[in-house]
């Protein structure tokens, strides 16, 4: 295949880089930070342990984010809490993305009454509330599947509606293209359909539904966490450090809640601002639905 | 709402209004479907989920006494397939027997529901208020204060408010308002030391209410911005503001009541999420709501409870769709108009 476009400038990339508004390049630098400061926490802040010398001192020099009733660094403690945090999240959204993706696939092609009776059912789940089904679901299944795996299995199994709704929609106008009459033509299974045709073309829609559902996964399992409910003490996320925080806070130290959920929110808030402009820019058909 | 709205002609064949008889008929008809579809669901799970109910009562010392195994039986079904446990399971929710509480020790479910649910109710509802009270007025100001310091100040407050976990919102207007500056009490919902402190002591209210507002208020606020912009775009605001209306009027009476008729349905939608919310700030507050019974009986694994609080949250969003239906009614001339 030839290519009649001539070709792009050296150094378009950049510009278009340097050409985004400020809000997503800081938004893009915030959230490379945290991350690597997330992977990197043993070298960046080695755990250091408990010292009862040095109780509930407040944020310094030496410790930023100040130390906790039991002289631990919280910097560290959080460091290490943000990289439980991300990973719980991430799975839970790839939980998430497959069954939004099954639900929406079976849904836009298969059409008819199997598409009206799950549309009925993503109706049904979604005028329910979704935090209360995640609490039941993570009480029932913890004892089975251990708490990490219930906390994913939790967040997303109530997370998967907004993807179901999308990839059915991208299908339905899918459907109507002439290369998918092509494929037909030629022979083409339903299931090489899917496959061959749907599928890629959905990546796109899909990625940006990912990146806005991960506040959303990170905001329930700290909840969870932050209730009792999700991971256990050693395995601390920012709603366990939250939580631990909150009797220090009665006697006036405010650093060890308060320093977690900024780093919740700092990366909600990247994450949103990544996810809307990329979406206002490659879906924007999807603005009602993909908001943070 | 004011008889000065103008409504373009309705295009297309007119739907035929529906009456406030056959509104509340349709939805008190899903009720059960709805409350049948929740049954069903939590029940699905529960059988598929290590969870025994035999089990859950006696504990690890497995000791139980006969009659107190007849009663589980009784709550949960006999020993037979999943499908007749579901229809002896559903049978006994029907007559309003939901099963026996650990936590509660015995008591009737339905009265302690409804004796927490009173207090969420007026959290939840007093939050709404102050989501639309304050959505209303900073959405109205940042669209007619278009891409000012004001706008950037709401839009921003709003994603923020947003992100921000509402549990970790709540601790730190804790620590700011009650433990700092002592000016609101830190938890509850009476004053313990005060010897006939009545139900609910509006102080109380006020740290639980404002922080479930902040994390829930943005959809309104920002909903309220974006139709008032596209409303003050239409033919008929334009015309009022050509004719020498004042700004302030062309924004209260022109503009505001045509962007409001769709928030109604919004609302209702809406009821849901602040629900959840309520869990949380219940949480944090020590207010005696359902929120918290919830957490409690998620806590002592105290399923039937759960199950219980699930079909009444239920129940309570089929009745805010039926309300935010009525007020639709009330606030749109066409529909209104139409009917009578």
């Amino acid at each position: 295949m030839t290519t009649l476009a001539p070709a792009p400038p050296r150094f378009a990339r950049l510009r278009e880089v340097a050409t985004r508004p400020t809000s997503v390049l800081i938004a893009g630098g915030v959230l490379a930070a945290l991350v690597l400061a997330a992977l990197g926490a043993d070298l960046l802040r080695p755990a250091d342990g408990i010292a009862l010398d040095r109780v509930l001192a407040p944020p310094s020099l030496e410790h930023p984010f100040g130390t906790d009733e039991t002289g631990r660094d919280v910097l560290a403690l959080s460091l290490r809490a943000m990289r439980v945090s991300f990973a719980i999240s991430l799975l839970a959204a790839s939980v998430a993305l497959l069954i939004g993706v099954t639900i929406g696939v079976l849904a836009g092609t298969l059409g008819g009454w199997v598409d009206g009776l799950l549309m009925r059912i993503v109706d049904f789940f979604g005028s329910q509330n979704h935090f209360l089904f995640a609490i039941l679901l993570v009480v029932l299944f913890r004892p089975v599947l251990g708490a990490a795996a219930a906390v994913c299995l939790s967040v997303g199994l109530s997370h998967w509606l907004v993807l179901a709704r999308i990839v059915r929609g991208e299908l339905l106008s899918l459907r109507e293209r002439p290369f998918v009459a092509a494929a037909v033509g030629g022979g083409a299974s339903r299931a090489r359909l899917v496959v061959r045709h749907f599928l890629p073309h959905l990546g796109p829609s899909v990625a940006v539904a990912m990146v806005l559902l991960l506040p959303h996964a990170i905001f329930h399992e700290s909840a969870l966490s932050f209730l009792g409910l999700g991971l256990p003490p050693h395995q601390a996320s920012l709603g366990n450090l939250i939580a631990a925080g909150q009797r220090s806070m009665l006697a006036g130290a405010w650093w060890i809640s308060v320093f977690p959920g900024l780093l919740i929110l700092a990366a909600c808030v990247a994450f949103g601002t990544l996810g809307e402009y990329w979406r206002d820019r490659h879906q924007p058909r999807w603005r009602g639905e993909l908001e943070l | 709402m004011t008889a000065t709205v103008e409504h373009a002609p309705a295009t297309g064949r007119p739907r035929r209004p529906a009456s406030a008889a056959r509104i509340i008929a349709r939805r008190m008809l899903t009720l059960p479907l709805v409350l049948f579809a929740v049954a069903a669901l939590t029940f699905g799970l529960i059988a598929i989920s290590p969870y025994d109910a035999n089990s859950a009562y006696t504990g690890i010392t497995g000791s139980i006494s006969a009659q107190t195994r007849e009663q589980i039986n009784v709550a949960w079904g006999p020993d037979g397939s999943t499908l007749e446990q579901f229809g002896s399971w559903l049978g006994n929710i029907a007559h309003g027997d939901l099963g026996n509480f650990r936590l509660l020790a015995g008591q009737p479910v339905a009265g302690e529901i409804a004796e927490r649910a009173l207090p969420s109710l007026v959290l939840v509802l007093t939050a709404l208020v102050l989501v639309l009270v304050g959505g209303l007025v900073f959405g109205v100001l940042a669209a007619a204060f278009r891409d000012s310091p004001l706008d950037w100040a709401v839009r921003t407050f709003s994603y923020y408010g947003t992100a921000a976990p509402s549990f970790w919102v709540g601790l730190l207007l804790l620590y700011v308002f009650s433990l700092q500056l002592g000016w609101l009490p830190s938890g509850g919902s009476v004053d313990v030391r005060a010897a006939d402190g009545g139900f609910i002591d509006p102080v109380h209210l006020i740290l639980p209410a404002v922080t479930l507002a902040i994390t829930q208020q943005a959809w309104f606020t920002l909903y309220v911005r974006d139709t008032m912009l596209e409303v003050l775009r239409d033919d008929h605001v334009r015309f009022a503001e050509a004719s020498g209306v004042r700004r302030v009027a062309v924004l209260t009476r022109h503009a505001l009541p045509n962007a409001l008729i769709p928030f109604i349905t919004l609302t209702g939608t809406h009821l849901s999420e602040l629900i959840g919310g309520a869990v949380l700030a219940e949480t944090v507050f020590g207010w005696p709501g359902i929120g918290r019974l919830t957490v409690e009986a998620a806590l002592a694994v105290d399923i039937p409870l759960l199950v219980a609080i699930t079909l009444a949250g239920s129940v309570l969003v089929v009745l805010g769709n039926l309300v935010a239906d009525l007020l639709y009614r009330v606030a749109d001339p066409r529909i209104r108009e139409g009917a009578t």
